[in-house]
This record gives C-alpha cells, sequence and structure tokens, in this order.
C-alpha cells in the first residue's frame, strides 16, 4: 500500500509533466500533420532559459518570461521558416524541425556548456510537505502538479469556451473548411505552434530542475512524447491527457514491480528453468525493461488501433 | 605547371605528416579519451582540469627525461567504438600513452583494441593508462601487458566497502548501473558479504540502466519498503548524484555506502541533509593531508580549490604521472615497450607519503584507499557546501591486495 501511494504520487508528476510536453505536440501534429521534432528542444530552451533568467531576476519571473520566449521562437519557427518549407510537402518540413532540434542542441552547447548547469529548485518550495509512511513529497512535486493542472484546465477552456479555441476545433478536423469560410489559417497555425512550443518552453521551466538541465535532455525526452501522442491519437486532446498519465504511471511502477514473464507464466504452471529456450528473455525483471514498455505499447497500439486511444483521424 | 604545384603540395603535405607530432615539439603526448559530452560529460570534464593541473605541476618540475608531458583530449560520449577511434587517432600520431577512465566496458574494448594494435605495429606500440576502469575482470580474464590499471578494482573497493559496514547493519540494499562495471560490483559486494558479513541479509538487488534514469525517486520508494538499513552502490556520475539526491529528498532513513559520492558534484547533490550518513570508498580526500599532518600535500590541493569550484578527489592522478614520468626515466626514452617493462614493479612514494607499487603479476596498482564520511566540520568542506569528507577508516595497502587469475603474456622486445 506504502509503495503503491508513493509510487502513484511519482508516477502522477512524471505523467502530467509528460502530458504539458506532449499536448503542445499532439494540437501542432494533428493540426498542421507537422511532426515536431524540435518540440522536445523547445522543452530544453525553456529550462535553460529558465536557468539564466532565474540567476537574475528570481524563479518565479522566469516562470512566465521563459515560457513566452519560447513561444515567440516557435513563432518565428512557423512564420520564417515552416511555412516556407510547407510548400514542398510533408518530408521537408519533418527534415526542417529534425534539422533544427540538432541544430538548437549544438547552440544550447555552446552557449551553456555540456555540463549540466545546477538549476535548482527555488529555495521558496525545497521543502518537504507532507509524509506518507515516512516517505516525503517534495512540495515542489506537488507545485508541478499544480501547474500542470492548470494548464490542462486553461487548455482545455480555451479550445471549448473561446471563438479561437472553436476555430482551432474546426481547423483541426476540416482545416480547408475553415479557410474556405474566411478565417486566416495560416494565422492560426502561428498561433497554435507558438502555443505548443510555449507549453514545451513551460514543461522545461519546472521539468528541467526537477531533472537535469543537460544538453541531452532533448533527445531523452523526445521519443517518449512521440509515443504519447501517437498512443493517444491525432486531434485528441482528452487521448493525450490519458496517454501521458499511463505512460508516466507505467515507468514508474515498472520500477517497484519486481516481476518477469516466468513469473506469470508460473500462474499457467509452466515453470521456467534454465533449460526452457529464450529462458534468458524470460526471467528479465520488469524493472529491466520498464523504460522500454512504453515503445512496446506504441508498437501494439499501431497494430491494433491505428488511430490511438481516442484518435478522431488518420493522419 | 599546375602538376607541379600538386606535387610539390603533395611532397610538402607528406614531410610535415612523415615528422610525427609525438616527439615533434618535444613533448610526451598522452590522449585522454573519456565523456568529454553527454550525460556523463561531468566526469571527463572534472578529470580532464584535475590532470591539467597535475601535468603543469609535474611539467614545472621538469617533466620527464628533459621533455614535458602534453595531454590530447578526445571525446569518447560513453561509447566504446568513440574511444575505439581516439585510439586509432592517437596511434597514427605516434603518441606513446592513451589514457582512460570512465566505463568498464570502454575500457575492455581499449584492451582489446590496443593488444591487436601492438600485435600488428611492433614498431608503433601504444600503451593503455587505466585511470578508473575498475570491472575487477580487467586486471584478472582480461589482463593485457600493454595495460596498466592506476585504481583499486571493483572487488578491492567491494571489500573495503563491506569491512567498513557497521555491526548494527543487518539489511542491506543493492543498487549498480547495469554494465560490466556494476555487474562486477554486484558480484563482488555479494561475495565479500557472504564471507565478512555472513550475519547481513541483501534485502534487495537492482541493476538500472546506465545513465538513463533521471527520477530514482520509485526506486527510493522501494528500498524504504525493503527495510534496508544501508544502501550498497558502485554508481558514479548522474546516477550516484540524482539517486543520493532522491533518498535525501525523501528522507529516507538509510546510510549510503557508495565507491563515488566524492566526484565532482556530489557533495551538492548530497547537501547538508546527509550529514552522517554517506560512505564513500576513496583513493583521497582533501582533509587526508591534514590529518596525517601532511603541509606540502595540503597546500598543494588548497591551491586547487583557489582556481575550481570542486573538490580535488584525483591524488590517483598524480601518482598515474609520477608512475610514467619514472618509468620513463627508468626506460632511458619514452618508448612504449621499453616503458611499459620499467613500470613492472615499479614502487614509488605519492604525494601523500606512502609507498605505491605497480603489480607485476597483472598490473594492478596497490596502495592504500580510504572510507570517507560526508559530514560538518571538517577543515576543507566540498564545494562550499559547509560539509566535507573526513576519513572514517584507512585500509593499508597489504590488506587490499587480492589475488590475481592473470597469465600475463609478454612480448619479446
Amino acid at each position: 500500500m506504502e509503495v503503491f501511494l508513493v509510487s502513484l504520487l511519482n508516477g502522477l508528476v512524471y505523467g502530467m509533466l509528460l502530458f504539458m510536453l506532449a499536448s503542445g505536440l499532439t494540437l501542432i501534429l494533428s493540426m498542421m500533420g507537422v511532426l515536431n521534432f524540435a518540440h522536445a528542444s523547445a522543452y530544453m530552451l525553456g529550462a535553460y532559459f529558465a536557468f539564466t533568467l532565474s540567476q537574475h531576476i528570481g524563479f518565479w519571473p522566469a516562470l512566465v518570461i521563459a515560457p513566452l520566449l519560447c513561444g515567440l521562437l516557435g513563432a518565428a519557427i512557423e512564420m520564417y521558416g515552416l511555412r516556407r518549407v510547407h510548400r514542398n510537402g510533408h518530408i521537408a518540413e519533418l527534415l526542417f524541425t529534425f534539422g533544427l532540434a540538432l541544430i538548437i542542441e549544438k547552440v544550447v552547447q555552446m552557449t551553456w556548456g555540456l555540463l549540466p548547469v545546477p538549476y535548482r529548485v527555488p529555495a521558496g518550495l525545497d521543502f518537504p510537505l507532507f509524509s506518507i509512511y515516512g516517505t516525503h513529497f517534495p512540495a515542489y512535486r506537488a507545485f508541478m502538479l499544480l501547474i500542470s493542472l492548470l494548464m490542462f484546465g486553461a487548455i482545455w477552456l480555451g479550445l471549448t469556451r473561446t471563438r479561437i479555441g472553436l476555430v482551432i476545433q474546426a481547423a483541426l478536423t476540416h482545416p480547408d473548411m475553415v479557410g474556405a469560410l474566411g478565417h486566416n489559417v495560416p494565422r492560426v497555425f502561428t498561433i497554435v505552434f507558438a502555443a505548443g512550443t510555449a507549453l514545451a518552453g513551460l514543461a522545461g521551466v519546472i521539468g528541467g530542475n526537477y531533472q537535469v538541465t543537460e544538453p541531452a535532455m532533448a533527445f531523452t525526452m523526445g521519443p517518449i512524447v512521440f509515443v504519447v501522442v501517437v498512443f493517444g491519437g491525432l486531434g485528441s486532446l482528452t487521448g493525450c491527457f490519458i496517454a501521458s498519465l499511463l505512460m508516466g504511471l507505467i515507468q514508474t511502477f515498472a520500477v517497484v514491480l519486481d516481476y518477469s514473464p516466468a513469473d506469470l507464466l508460473k500462474q499457467f504452471g509452466v515453470t521456467v528453468t534454465s533449460a526452457t529456450p529464450f529462458h534468458e528473455v524470460l526471467t528479465v525483471p520488469l524493472p529491466r525493461i520498464g523504460a522500454l514498455l512504453p515503445f512496446l505499447l506504441l508498437v501494439l497500439i499501431l497494430v491494433f488501433k491505428p488511430r490511438g486511444l481516442m484518435g478522431t483521424r488518420d493522419t | 605547371m599546375l602538376k607541379t604545384i600538386l606535387a610539390r603540395l603533395a611532397l610538402a603535405a607528406l614531410a610535415t605528416a612523415s615528422i610525427g607530432p609525438a616527439f615533434a615539439q618535444g613533448t610526451i603526448k598522452i590522449a585522454y579519451t573519456d565523456p568529454l559530452s553527454g550525460p556523463f560529460a561531468q566526469v571527463g570534464d572534472a578529470n580532464l582540469k584535475q590532470m591539467n593541473y597535475i601535468l603543469d605541476y609535474i611539467n614545472s618540475k621538469g617533466g620527464a627525461l628533459g621533455k614535458k608531458f602534453e595531454l590530447v583530449p578526445f571525446d569518447n560520449k560513453s561509447q566504446p567504438s568513440d574511444a575505439l577511434i581516439a585510439l586509432k587517432s592517437a596511434t597514427d600520431q605516434n603518441m606513446p600513452f592513451i589514457m582512460q577512465c570512465s566505463g568498464s566496458n570502454i575500457a575492455a574494448a581499449l584492451i582489446d583494441g590496443v593488444n591487436k594494435h601492438n600485435a600488428r605495429n611492433p614498431d608503433n606500440r601504444i600503451i593503455y593508462i587505466n585511470c578508473g576502469a575498475v570491472a575487477t575482470e580487467l586486471t584478472n580474464e582480461q589482463c593485457s601487458f600493454w595495460h596498466y590499471r592506476f585504481d583499486a578494482h571493483a572487488a578491492e573497493k567491494a571489500a573495503v566497502m563491506v569491512q567498513a559496514l557497521p555491526k548494527d547493519v543487518a539489511k542491506v540494499y543493492l543498487l549498480n548501473q547495469d554494465y560490466l562495471f556494476g555487474q562486477s560490483v554486484q558480484r563482488d559486494v555479494k561475495t565479500f558479504l557472504a564471507k565478512l558479513r555472513p550475519d547481513v541479509q541483501v534485502v534487495g538487488d537492482e541493476l538500472i540502466p546506465l545513465g538513463k534514469v533521471k527520477d530514482f525517486a520509485p526506486y527510493v520508494t522501494k528500498i524504504k519498503a525493503s527495510g534496508a538499513q544501508a544502501l550498497l552502490t558502485g554508481n558514479w556520475g548522474p546516477d550516484m548524484n540524482l539517486l543520493i539526491k532522491a533518498g535525501i529528498d525523501a528522507g529516507v532513513d538509510l546510510r549510503y555506502y557508495t565507491m563515488y559520492a566524492h566526484l565532482a558534484g556530489g557533495a551538492v547533490a548530497i547537501g547538508p541533509g546527509g550529514d552522517g550518513k554517506v560512505y564513500s570508498v576513496q583513493a583521497f580526500n582533501e582533509n587526508i593531508a591534514p590529518e596525517i599532518g601532511n603541509a606540502e600535500a595540503e597546500a598543494w590541493t588548497k591551491e586547487f580549490r583557489a582556481k575550481f569550484p570542486f573538490d580535488f578527489y584525483a591524488a590517483g592522478f598524480r601518482t598515474i604521472f609520477e608512475f610514467l614520468a619514472a618509468g620513463i626515466n627508468k626506460a632511458g626514452s619514452a618508448d612504449p615497450t621499453k616503458v611499459a617493462y620499467a613500470l613492472e614493479d615499479l614502487k614509488i612514494k605519492d604525494f601523500l607519503g606512502f609507498e605505491i607499487r605497480m603489480r607485476k603479476d597483472d598490473h594492478q596498482i596497490i596502495g592504500p584507499y580510504f572510507v570517507g564520511i560526508f559530514k560538518k566540520g571538517v577543515k576543507y568542506d566540498s564545494e562550499k557546501t559547509g560539509l566535507g569528507w573526513a576519513t572514517a577508516a584507512t585500509v593499508q595497502a597489504k590488506d587490499i591486495e587480492q589475488p590475481t587469475t592473470c597469465k600475463m603474456q609478454r612480448p619479446k622486445s
């Protein structure tokens, strides 16, 4: 019970962080059809901006300014880069964002160095909030949960209760029709791209000191975010939300559940010994393959439900 | 006309290439390959800074045979394949030494690469100086004449660690990185627990993917649930720092027995919350010199503190360069084969005054080792945390030495 509760909390924190990253990506992907490889780079930039800003003006202003900077950068990328490349089709866009991700990584390495930077939790939040069964739950994790929940609420309200939200939703499913009705679809694209990048930046600001702020952080976070987006389904914020929490919980619980396929087989009366074929694979405990599970799920969902968990359309 | 220009250019290029830069500028070049980018970059970077600090000192004392040492860094991104590219570059430039510290899997690849290269190129050999890859196998099953290890190996460190466990600890948890070194520590610690402390129960035994885990909170939950009183780990780099940080943040009542908590970034990660809880098996800490009253060594490390924001922990690196200087002087040349023979059974006094020996049987360094405890009230604190390493135990060279299974094959000339 103790392990379950603590792991549940940890899984939620990680899942919500994933959601902050994936929500922006899923909007961009479903609306513009751009598989934005540079999305996790915005996450990294958010963390580095926040680190630099927090040294001069403190953490709280940085929490607001760093995502805005990322958003501006996103808008510029969309208006001056993607829009031009767009004419040459999706492959060109994909390669463009891939190149961009590499460039951003190099620029970060040259600006802030190869070493992790000492981006720390603000002193005001650096205390244990409460204890469950003797394990402290740091206040900063609760703060992360709070920020991501607020963000989820804000996106949801924005998409369903505002005019621009309705246009975006319409453009998600029928972009040509929305354009024909006289809406400025390119501007909607820019807004969505900038907002998505800003969200990734915000995730970087609060994720950078929860994890480690280093130049490789984009490439470690990138693949799992794609898994979340594809698993959740295109065009579905709810699917993305569920998928994020699922991946967060899976990765956390995989660590604490010391079972292997052999234990499962034992339930069916099959005992795995060193003579059993593939016994090396069958006796691998779950914690050692925990990081692999999301990708396994990705393969399974692509085979059995290609639209994803709650996807409303194909790409 | 064009042809003659091209021919001249080619000749000029050949001429510059054939001089061979290793001896051309009168320096003895040492290739140094370690992760200088990626998740483990902080370790390679800290090593490099300390090595350059040491080499400045040794060169100011005259180097070896009147020549200065020069370190040439190669980033290997923690990949064996990149380390082998560094080896190729080093041999192409006729460098007599290649040095590597981080990652026993890389060390294993380098030993193999150096063996093959030296067998095929008897007139262009290279010595592999191992400054910290400590999987026990490397000087046992995989031992090589061209490989010299200047750090205590995993089994020796494991023995020291198990001896340092207090009598009231009955339950321990093992957590290591899932590769050659981590598996070596896992096996060796269990062996010595069974031999020296049969009363201790191993309540958890875990391997984690190397450098992949960003949040250790789930592991800490698991460790706490197991009821362990002590965590025994060989983790290094971020795998070490994040693990301890997560443990201290969660406020778990646990003692940490480590092999690498004293490296760069460790003290900051532990913080004041770890006062008296973290132990590290180490070759050196800055408080050893004042503890044994060696003012010269104290002054030398104090100067490092003034220049860099982290501790000087690499006393072993100074021993390495002093060994190389002594070996080259003894051999009368920097020729790798002659130096390799000269290093065997060489004994020197390190800068603290302890006798250090390079064992001939397996090319394993034999010297004293220490167990440090991280606490308040020490003369020199670590990374400006106010806490620092104090020596909790000193293990003499004769007590650390372990038998080897190495069957060394030596070349004729």
